[in-house]
């Protein structure tokens, strides 16, 4: 379990956080999204106990990363942004030394095979990590978090810089640590989030902008009645008729065609579904509908609207 | 605390620094050697090593310029400061690697003293007494060294303002003969490095300069672990 209450940091004069707080239970994957330089690295890097928080605290399972550091760091696998690789040496070498520095109670060689086997890394084991490939230095990154199979596993941006078939294999791990770990993700890619993390966390200019359940910010997206809509029929009464219905707020002919017919744009009232009644006026008149999709909407328009929301709301309090 | 001394120590001699360092005091402390006792036909090794201190500062610098600056710049630090482990023991574990290299050295170059023993009879005691000050002001010039990579990430810094640290603490001995208040006479004498190392060349074994020495090494450790901590402050 990660404990985050109220944390400040201040840079200069410039706040990196402000008042953050959020917990992460145990057996959840928590998505941490937000912008550059919205605080995701420092939040993850106070949390791991490489920077000090002005004020606030930060406990990993009750215990408290400035109180008790050692026993606190014993419970994290961390992967910074940029991995902390010695390029200098093998990656068997590497992941022995961190085995060393963590004190890792497990049979040495299993334990090896288990984490090399887990993040594919077990046929470059002999190999120099200067002359490894990005996608595979991140992988070794992530070894080297797995190492002693930390309670709390904190990834950094895990996903930057590695090809998109590595991708798919790094968000399917993060999901099955998830099982039995406390994980934490941050990231900017918003599909990866919905990928692979049952809860979200947005974090915006040091501040918690939102923080709920995957599926609830997904259910946010569906209120939203917007649908395409493609009709046979000539293009301007077609049009007209749409517009006039009531319920619909909003039509707009789209570009795109297919024989003799056209796409539209639709918009319905908030808890109004349209498009049964759509179907039934266009069978009167003899249009068949071609094909009808909703559009939700993408998690980069939920986000930037919580984003400029919460940038209104902070505005008219200081009007 | 073991695995960074294990780390740090192997990777002076799986990157070139190490072998060049040693190959350098080796070769200049040996050029030093027969240049100042056997060319002179003298068993009085006094000469060669007060020369060995200056050979020391470069040796100091080279050994701990990589410590911490490359750690920062590669940014593994995060790797060591995110383990279980306490920031005393990584300095404690980086200088211990620089201080086992150094002792390797100054046990190798004892081979420029057989000559000495085969073809004359030396004072073994003052050489012993030597030796084990020059084993300590080097620990004192790596502490100083340790501090200065902890400052910076780039190396090169590390290495050059390691060199004018120590070049500067040899050197001010020098001046005293110039300076007529005794006050600062008396204080440069007490901080001057070379003054008190004099002592050891003329066979007198200063147990208050060992002091000096250690308190230099802690101190410097200490700035260093400070300079840590004040890091994740900031």
């Amino acid at each position: 379990m990660v404990k985050i209450e109220h944390l400040v940091k201040r840079y200069g004069s410039n706040f990196a956080l402000d008042d953050v707080s959020f917990t992460v239970e145990k057996g959840e994957v928590v998505g941490f999204l937000g912008p550059n330089g919205a605080g995701k690295s420092t939040t993850m890097n106070i949390l791991t106990g490489f920077l000090s928080s002005d004020s606030g605290t930060a406990e990993i399972n009750g215990v408290d990363i400035l109180e008790h550091p050692l026993e606190a760091k014993k419970m994290v696998g961390y992967l910074p942004e940029q991995p902390p690789l010695y390029l200098d040496m093998t990656v068997e070498e590497y992941l022995n030394f961190v085995c060393d520095l963590k004190k890792c109670a497990y049979d040495r060689k299993k334990h090896l095979k288990e984490v090399c086997d887990v993040v594919r890394i077990s046929d470059v084991r002999s190999r120099v990590i200067k002359n490894l490939s990005k996608g595979y230095r991140q992988r070794v990154g992530i070894a080297q978090a797995l190492i002693g199979n930390p309670e709390v596993i904190i990834f950094d941006e895990p996903t930057v810089g590695v090809d998109p078939k590595q991708v798919i294999e790094i968000r399917n791990l993060i999901r099955n640590l998830g099982r039995e770990h406390t994980v934490i993700v941050s990231t900017h890619i918003l599909s990866e989030v919905q990928a692979t993390c049952s809860r979200i966390v947005i974090i915006n200019r040091g501040k918690i902008v939102a923080n709920e359940k995957t599926e609830e910010i997904t259910r946010t997206l569906e209120d939203n009645r917007r649908f395409k809509v493609k009709i046979a029929g000539p293009q301007g009464e077609v049009l007209d008729t749409i517009r006039q219905k009531p319920g619909m707020t909003y039509v707009e002919p789209l570009p795109e065609r297919e024989g003799d017919a056209y796409a539209f744009l639709c918009e319905s009232a908030p808890n109004t579904d349209m498009r049964k009644s759509l179907f039934y006026t266009c069978a009167e008149r003899g249009w068949p509908i071609l094909g009808l999709e909703p559009i939700g909407m993408s998690l980069e328009d939920v986000f930037i609207k919580l984003i400029d929301k919460k940038a209104e709301t902070a505005k008219k309090k200081a009007r | 605390m073991q695995a960074i001394y294990k780390r740090e120590l192997r990777a002076y001699f799986t990157t070139p620094i190490g072998y060049v360092t040693v190959a350098i005091f080796l070769a200049v402390s040996g050029f030093f050697f027969s240049l100042t006792t056997l060319q002179s036909q003298t068993t009085d090794v006094s000469s060669y090593f007060t020369y060995s201190l200056f050979v020391l500062v470069i040796v100091a610098a080279l050994l701990t310029m990589r410590l911490f600056a490359e750690e920062k710049k590669l940014r593994t630090e995060q790797l060591l400061l995110t383990a279980p482990i306490s920031i005393t023991s990584m300095v404690a574990a980086k200088f211990f690697a620089a201080e086992t290299v150094l002792l390797g050295m100054l046990v190798l170059s004892t081979f420029n003293l057989i000559p000495l023993y085969l073809f004359a009879a030396p004072y073994t005691a003052q050489i012993v007494g030597n030796y084990i000050a020059l084993f300590l002001v080097g620990s004192a010039f790596i502490a100083i060294g340790v501090f200065m990579s902890s400052l910076t990430e780039n190396q090169l810094a590390a290495a050059v303002a390691t060199i004018g640290a120590l070049l500067f603490l040899l050197i001010m001995g020098f001046a005293n003969q110039y300076i007529d208040l005794y006050v600062f006479r008396y204080l440069i004498n007490w901080l001057s490095v070379y003054s008190r190392y004099q002592n050891f060349t003329y066979g007198i074994f200063d147990y208050n300069a060992l002091l000096y020495y250690l308190s230099v090494c802690f101190v410097f450790l200490y700035l260093t672990v400070r300079v840590y901590e004040r890091r994740r402050w900031a």
